[in-house]
């Protein structure tokens, strides 16, 4: 089964619609500017409607099926979100319009800046980011700025621990800084004894996602704070895994000095292809005065008579812009509507059930399954894809078989500290059933392993196109199609 | 595995041959499975460049990850396998031959007294196993 391109579609005189004939002089636009040929494909409405409704049909949403892409949380996107989002005084303002005549989106702005301070525990918020990765780079940017305004220029090294996300170090070498490692110790926590080995006077900070990738509680999280804010040094936190602490933890009291949301992952706004992310950042009191500017703000609470008036105001020592106008606003609606649909009350229950999902598919698979550390976990577990008696089986074609089956891969191979790595994290948004299915699936795929492993090696074999070379792909990639 | 004895190792996985004063290295054999398929290398030292021991010499970019390399012990670069640049494969097939990354003069020859033998390096393989 293969779609053919909307150029082979194309018939020579077909069209959409019919014009009728010219009846004005035509243009004098200067001849030689005009072009005469544009190899434009011509087909009919129905030819186009069904071309692209096929390949929508192809592609694998969390709309279609269970998608447990470990640290992407790919929660199921509640569609009054949409209706909100699209919302005439929300979809049809403009980010130059006078910010009086724009006061229902800037309170709403603002009330999202006020429920993730409360949420994470911290003092200030920017809604600028538009990405996770693009949320570390501005608050790695906050504690550059922070420290030369302290006069400690040479604080330019930035730990990070061997389970982080490639982004931490991204994020801090495109700061200018320098990346350290930080190893775990055999629980899957940070190695202290390793960690204060590496603090002194030229750590700017260290980078912390917790729970981990490995879907582990970071347990000494205290201590670590401590030994970073001994040295001097500020903690960041990486919000990807915040699903498994709402309600429950603010990362504020752990010692958190400044953190990324990601919206598009804990609080349901559309991922992946499915649309734009926003990674708000927020700060700690001491922190504050550096986020981006301009931040929303109330100008004026107002009375019994009047509204409150919102406008914007500037950091005292911002690093400056990180995103034209607001972010990306219609995001920021739809994570708004979250939360207010959900309430306090409906965010912890978010995080306890996810926790409890993850947990329940972990004690499913444990059997059949090695699973990186024997203990309770949060949002996610990371499994391994391999058994020593299953010889030329690896993570990557247990994901590949799992297409077959009609559910998205978990993320594999990451983290790298587990050897063919399958890292799952369910949501809260699923079903037992459908967790008990996937679990089936699993145990089916590993027996497959060991006595049809040919059934692995060439998945996917349900699909428009089977098993991809990804060498090839690699080294010799095509990025272009030619038009006939 | 492929460990040949001769050879030196360390904890980053990088090979070291040394003849007389002479070096030349690349990623074990281990190191290689450990990435799979390696779809580029690229070697950032230049002939002449002077390096000190743990310093970054190339990376290298798998289907599966993308890697930093160090070099084992402090010295000159003398060569560079230019040839990795088209067929970063060599360094799937033979890690120890074709796949090696650079030539250099080593600047103390007692650094490579920090470096595992072939046998401490099989056992720190197994144990990551």
């Amino acid at each position: 089964m293969t779609e053919p391109t909307i150029y082979e579609l194309s018939s020579p005189g077909r069209a959409g619609v019919s014009l009728p004939a010219l009846d004005v002089d035509p243009s004098t636009f200067p001849p030689a500017l005009i072009r005469t040929e544009l190899p434009l494909p011509q087909l009919a409405e129905s030819d186009v409607v069904r071309h692209f409704l096929r390949l929508s049909q192809w592609n694998y949403s969390v709309d279609k099926g269970f998608y447990p892409l470990g640290s992407c949380t790919m929660k199921y996107n509640p569609k009054i979100n949409e209706d909100t989002a699209r919302l005439p005084g929300f979809a049809f303002v403009h980010p130059l319009q006078d910010p009086e005549t724009a006061q229902g989106c800037l309170a709403l702005m603002y009330q999202l800046q006020g429920w993730l301070c409360e949420i994470s525990g911290l003092a200030a918020v920017s809604l600028q980011p538009a990405a996770g990765a693009h949320g570390e780079l501005t608050g790695v940017l906050m504690i550059r700025a922070y420290h030369h305004d302290r006069g400690q220029e040479n604080r330019r090294r930035m730990l990070i621990p061997n389970s982080a996300h490639g982004t931490n170090p991204a994020s801090v070498a495109m700061a200018g800084m320098e990346a350290v490692e930080v190893p775990a110790d055999p629980e899957g926590n940070i190695d202290l004894a390793a960690l204060r080995t590496l603090c002194d006077e030229t750590v700017a900070g260290l980078m912390l996602t917790n729970p981990n990738t490995l879907g582990l509680f970071e347990e000494n999280i205290l201590a670590v704070a401590e030994a970073v804010h001994g040295c001097g040094g500020l903690l960041y936190g990486d919000g990807a895994n915040l699903n498994a602490l709402l309600g429950i933890v603010r990362p504020g009291d752990l010692g958190f000095d400044v953190m990324h949301f990601n919206l598009h992952k804990t609080f349901s706004t559309p991922h992946g292809g499915g649309g734009p992310g926003s990674g708000p950042v927020g700060a700690a009191a001491q922190l504050a005065d550096f986020l981006p500017a301009p931040l929303v703000a109330m100008i004026d609470p107002g009375n019994e008579a009047d509204p409150p008036l919102y406008g914007y105001r500037n950091p005292g020592k911002s690093i400056g812009r990180m995103r034209a106008f607001n972010g990306n606003f219609g995001i920021l609606v739809r994570a708004a509507t979250y939360i207010r649909m959900l309430g306090a009350d409906g965010l912890r229950q978010v995080a306890e059930t996810a926790v409890l999902n993850a947990n329940y598919l972990r004690a499913l698979l444990k059997d059949t399954y090695t699973i990186s550390h024997e203990r309770t976990c949060m949002h996610e577990f990371v499994a391994e894809g391999r058994w020593a008696d299953a010889p030329g089986v690896g993570a990557g074609d247990i994901a590949k078989r799992l297409i077959d089956y009609g559910v998205h891969p978990p993320t594999v191979k990451f983290p790298l500290i587990i050897p063919d790595a399958l890292m799952i994290e369910p949501t809260e948004t699923e079903s037992k059933q459908t967790l008990d299915s996937f679990a089936d699936t699993m145990k089916k795929i590993a027996e497959e392993a060991h006595t049809h492993p040919e059934l692995l090696h060439d998945a996917p074999h349900n699909t428009p196109v089977g098993r991809l070379d990804e060498v090839r792909a690699a080294k010799q990639p095509i990025l272009t199609g030619k038009l006939t | 595995m492929n460990i040949p004895k001769e050879l030196k190792y360390t904890k980053s996985d990088e090979w070291i041959r040394v003849e007389g004063t002479q070096g030349t290295m690349g990623i074990s054999d281990y190191a290689q499975g450990q990435l799979s398929d390696i779809v580029y290398v690229e070697v950032l030292a230049k002939k002449g460049d002077t390096l000190a021991q743990g310093k970054p010499i190339a990376s290298v970019e798998s289907v599966k990850a993308a890697s930093e390399v160090y070099i084992p012990a402090g010295g000159t670069i003398t060569d560079v396998n230019a040839a990795l640049a088209t067929a970063p494969e060599s360094i799937n097939k033979d890690p120890y031959g074709e796949g090696w990354m650079v030539k250099f003069t080593l600047a103390n020859p007692a650094e490579l007294d920090s470096l595992m033998d072939s046998k401490t390096y099989e056992a720190y393989c197994a144990g990551r196993q």
